[in-house]
C-alpha cells in the first residue's frame, strides 16, 4: 500500500498550483460575479491546456484516461483558488457523455466531448436533485439537462436535452455561483436506461470533484486564518496566542485532515457510500472552516473587499451542492454492508 | 497513491482470521478490571503468545512476527472484527515496548519483551501524581542513589490496572536542583510487590476497582531498570507518549468494527430516523480514521516521523468513542442505562467518558496541536 500521492501526482498538483497563484483568481472570481465571464474563460483556456477537463474521459475519447484521483488531486487546487464557473458540472457531463458512450450510445459525446475537453465549450449540467436550477448556465456555451432520473412516472426512463436557454439569473449565497432555471423542451440527446447509468455515474464524479473542492476550500480558509491569527494583536499579544483561538483552529484542522482521506479513498474505489462519505465529510469541513475564519477574522472577516470573503461564501453552497450531507449520509448507510 | 494489500500482508489476514475464528473466547471474558477478569485476561495473553500473535509487529527473537505497520493494521482489524478480548498488556505494549525499543538496552529487552507479550508480566504506568497531571514535569517522586541502584520515595496516581499488575514503570526526579522542572528526571521500571510499595484501588466511574494509587517508600530499583542514561527521564518518556496518544493504543480496527456493531444496532431497531445521521457519521468517522491511519502509516513506511499528528490522532479517536456509544444508548432508549447487560453499550459508554481526559487531555492536545502543526505562537500554559 501505497496511499499517498505519487511523484507524478505531486508534480502535477504543483504545476497546478503555480498555474494558478499566477492568475489573479480573486480578480477572475469578482469578475465572474459581476457577469463578466472574460477573465474566468482566459483562466479555463489555461485549465485546459493543464488538461484539468480531460479527467474523467477515456483516452479511447481524447481523454487523459479515467484519472479520479488526479480529478482529485485538480479540484482540491481548484477550491484552494477559489476558481469559479461549473467546474464539477464539466467533470459530471464529460463522466456522463463518457459512459453513455462505453453504454453503446456515442453520438452526444462524438458531439459535445472534444470541445469540453479542449475548454473551447463550456458546459453546465442540471440533474433533478439540484432543484431545477443550473449553474453558470448564462457563462456556459451548452447547457444540458438531465430531467426524470429519479420520480419519474413509471416505465418512462432519463432524458437528457440540450437546453435551448434559460431564465433569469439568480445569485446564491456565493455571488460567483449564478443559478438559473432552463427553458423546457429542447434537442434530445439521450434517453433510456443506458443513460441512467450515465447519469448515476456522473453523479459520483461530481461528489468526487465538489468534495475535493471543498477540502481546498476548507485548506484555504484555514491557511488564511492562521495568518492572520499570527498577526494581528489584542490585548498587546498575537490572538493566536489565546487558547480559545487555538484551540477552534486545532478542531478545524481536526475536520479537514480526517477529510481529506476520505477524498482520496473514494476516487480510489469510487464506491457510492465512499463517495457519499467523502462529500459529507468534506462539505462539514468546509462550512467549519468557514465558521471559524469569520469568528476569528473578527469584522474585517464580514467584509466584502477582503479576499477571504471569496472562499468564505463558497463553502456553504459547495456543501450542499451535489448532494447535502443529510442526503450523502442516507446514502453512505443505504451502501453499508 | 493505492490501497492495495501486499501478497504478505493479505497472508497474514487470512491466517489471523483463521487462527481467531477457531481461538476467541465464544462469550466475553469478565471486565479486565476486575480480579477475575484479568486472570481471565492473562490467560488470553498466553494463548494469543502461542499462537505469536501478541506482538505481531516485534521481531521474531522476543515472539512477534516483524510484521510492518501494514501487516499490524489488517492484523489489528481482524482482531477486533472478531470480537476478540480487550488487551490487558496494552500499557506494556504501547508505551514500555516502544520505550525498549528506542531507549533500552538489548539486555533489557531480552530480559522485558518476551515476558510482555506472554502476559507472564503486567505492567502499569505510573506516570500521573496528585500534583502533576497535565503538568507533568511537576512531579515530585524522587529516586535517591543507593548502592548498586536507586531509592524510590513518593506517591503515584490513577496508574490503570494497577491494582492488579505485576510491575509499573514511570518517571523519578533524580537531580532535585536542575534549575528545570523538565530536567533531572530519570525514567525507570520497578516491581509493585517490592517491599516499600503501597497499592491502594480507585474505584473508576463504572465502580471496578483496578485503577490504583501507589505510595513508594524507599522502594529498591536496580540499576538494570534504569531505562537509558539517568537524567533523560523527559527526553525519554516524550518520544514515546505519541504511541500512546497515536496508532497503538486505538487502531482503526475498533473503530471500524464498532461502528460495524452499531450499523447491526440500528437495523435491529428498526433503523431509527431521528438517528440515522449519527449512525452515518460512525460510519464515515471509522472509515476517516482508517484512511488517515493508512495515510499516516505510508508516510511512515516511506521514512517519515509520526510527530505530532498523534496529537490530531487522539483527539480524532477520543471524541469518536464517546460519540458513537452516545449515538448506541439513544438507540436502545430506556434499555440504554442497564449498565451491565452483554452487549457492552454502556459499558463502553463509561469507558469512553474517559478518553479526552487520559493519554494527555484534548485541551491540552488541542494546544500541541495549534503550535506543533498550525505554527501558532506559545500561550501561558
Ligand atoms: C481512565 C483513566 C486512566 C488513566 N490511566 C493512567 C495511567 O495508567 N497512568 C498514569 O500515569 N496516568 C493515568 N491517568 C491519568 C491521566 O493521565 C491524567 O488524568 C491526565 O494527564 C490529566 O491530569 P489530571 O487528571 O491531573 O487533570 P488536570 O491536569 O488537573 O486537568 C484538569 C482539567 O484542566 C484542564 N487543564 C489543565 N491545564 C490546562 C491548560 N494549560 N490549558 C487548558 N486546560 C488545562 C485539563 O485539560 C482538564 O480538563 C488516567 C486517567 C484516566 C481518566
Amino acid at each position: 500500500m501505497r496511499f499517498l500521492p505519487t511523484a507524478e501526482q505531486r508534480d502535477f498538483t504543483r504545476s497546478l498550483d503555480a498555474l494558478l497563484t499566477a492568475s489573479d483568481t480573486p480578480s477572475a472570481v469578482r469578475a465572474w460575479s459581476a457577469g463578466d465571464h472574460g477573465p474566468g474563460r482566459t483562466l479555463w483556456a489555461r485549465l485546459a491546456d493543464a488538461g484539468v477537463f480531460a479527467l474523467a474521459a477515456p483516452e479511447t475519447q481524447d481523454g487523459m484516461g479515467r484519472l479520479p484521483v488526479e480529478l482529485a488531486l485538480a479540484h482540491r487546487e481548484l477550491g484552494r483558488h477559489a476558481v469559479p464557473g461549473p467546474l464539477v458540472e464539466t467533470a459530471a457531463a464529460t463522466a456522463l457523455l463518457s459512459h453513455l458512450a462505453d453504454a453503446g450510445d456515442p453520438a452526444p459525446a462524438k458531439r459535445l466531448l472534444p470541445g469540453l475537453l479542449t475548454g473551447e465549450t463550456v458546459v453546465t449540467l442540471g440533474v433533478p436533485e439540484g432543484g431545477g436550477y443550473v449553474l453558470d448556465a448564462e457563462g456556459a456555451d451548452v447547457v444540458l439537462v438531465v430531467t426524470g432520473a429519479d420520480g419519474a412516472a413509471p416505465g418512462s426512463g432519463p432524458e437528457l436535452r440540450l437546453a435551448p436557454g434559460h431564465g433569469p439569473v439568480h445569485p446564491s449565497l456565493d455571488p460567483a455561483r449564478r443559478l438559473a432555471r432552463p427553458d423546457p423542451g429542447g434537442e434530445l440527446l439521450a434517453a433510456g436506461p443506458p443513460l441512467a447509468g450515465a447519469v448515476g455515474c456522473a453523479v459520483r464524479w461530481a461528489r468526487l470533484a465538489a468534495a475535493a473542492q471543498a477540502v481546498g476550500v476548507a485548506e484555504e480558509l484555514l491557511r488564511r486564518t492562521v495568518a492572520y491569527v499570527k498577526q494581528r494583536t489584542q490585548f498587546g499579544v498575537p490572538i493566536g496566542s489565546f487558547q480559545a483561538v487555538k484551540h477552534r483552529l486545532a478542531d478545524t484542522l481536526l475536520a479537514v485532515e480526517f477529510a481529506r482521506p476520505l477524498v482520496y479513498g473514494a476516487a480510489l474505489t469510487l464506491a457510492p457510500g465512499d463517495l457519499a462519505a467523502a462529500k459529507a465529510a468534506a462539505g462539514e469541513a468546509a462550512y467549519t472552516a468557514a465558521r471559524a475564519a469569520l469568528q476569528l477574522h473578527g469584522a474585517i472577516g464580514y467584509t466584502e473587499e477582503l479576499d477571504l470573503s471569496l472562499w468564505l461564501r463558497k463553502a456553504r453552497p459547495l456543501r450542499d451542492a451535489w448532494g447535502t450531507p443529510a442526503r450523502c449520509r442516507a446514502e453512505v448507510l443505504a451502501a453499508y454492508v | 497513491m493505492d490501497l492495495n494489500h501486499t501478497a504478505e500482508e493479505d497472508a497474514l489476514r487470512t491466517e489471523a482470521r483463521e487462527w481467531l475464528a477457531a481461538h476467541v473466547p465464544a462469550a466475553p471474558l469478565p471486565s479486565l478490571e476486575t480480579a477475575e477478569g484479568f486472570a481471565a485476561h492473562r490467560e488470553w495473553e498466553a494463548e494469543l503468545y502461542a499462537g505469536r500473535w501478541s506482538a505481531v509487529s516485534w521481531p521474531e527473537r522476543f515472539g512477534g512476527r516483524g510484521a510492518d505497520i501494514f501487516g499490524w493494521l489488517a492484523f489489528e482489524e481482524e482482531y477486533w472484527a472478531a470480537g476478540a478480548p480487550g488487551r490487558v498488556s496494552q500499557n506494556g505494549i504501547s508505551l514500555l515496548a516502544p520505550t525498549l525499543f528506542d531507549h533500552g538496552s538489548e539486555e533489557q529487552r531480552a530480559r522485558v519483551l518476551p515476558d510482555m507479550a506472554s502476559g507472564a508480566v503486567v505492567w502499569a504506568q505510573a506516570w500521573s501524581e496528585p500534583e502533576a497531571g497535565s503538568d507533568l514535569a511537576s512531579l515530585r517522586s524522587r529516586a535517591v542513589r543507593a548502592d548498586g541502584g536507586w531509592l524510590l520515595s513518593g506517591q503515584k496516581t490513577w496508574s490503570s490496572r494497577a491494582a492488579f499488575a505485576d510491575r509499573a514503570f514511570g518517571i523519578f526526579r533524580t537531580e532535585p536542583a536542575a534549575p528545570r522542572p523538565h530536567q533531572g528526571l530519570t525514567y525507570l521500571m520497578f516491581d509493585l510487590r517490592a517491599p516499600g510499595v503501597t497499592v491502594r484501588p480507585i474505584g473508576r466511574l463504572d465502580g471496578r476497582p483496578a485503577f490504583a494509587e501507589l505510595f513508594l517508600d524507599k522502594v529498591f530499583v536496580p540499576d538494570e531498570d534504569v531505562i537509558g542514561e539517568p537524567g533523560q527521564g523527559w527526553r525519554i518518556a516524550m518520544s514515546t507518549t505519541g504511541n500512546e496518544r497515536g496508532l497503538t493504543l486505538r487502531s482503526p480496527g475498533r473503530f471500524l468494527a464498532a461502528a460495524d456493531r452499531l450499523v447491526r444496532l440500528w437495523r435491529e431497531r428498526g433503523e431509527d430516523r431521528g438517528a440515522s445521521d449519527r449512525v452515518a457519521d460512525a460510519v464515515i468517522g471509522a472509515r476517516a480514521y482508517q484512511l488517515f491511519t493508512y495515510a499516516g502509516a505510508s508516510r511512515f513506511a516511506a521514512g517519515g516521523e509520526m510527530g505530532a499528528e498523534s496529537s490530531l490522532n487522539k483527539l480524532f479517536w477520543s471524541e469518536y468513542d464517546i460519540e458513537l456509544h452516545e449515538t448506541a444508548l439513544e438507540l436502545l432508549g430506556p434499555e440504554g442505562e442497564l449498565s451491565r447487560s452483554p452487549d457492552g453499550w454502556a459499558e463502553g459508554y463509561v469507558f469512553a467518558l474517559a478518553g479526552p481526559v487520559y493519554a494527555g487531555t484534548n485541551e491540552i492536545q488541542r494546544d500541541i496541536v495549534a503550535e506543533r502543526l498550525l505554527g501558532l505562537p506559545k500561550g501561558r500554559r
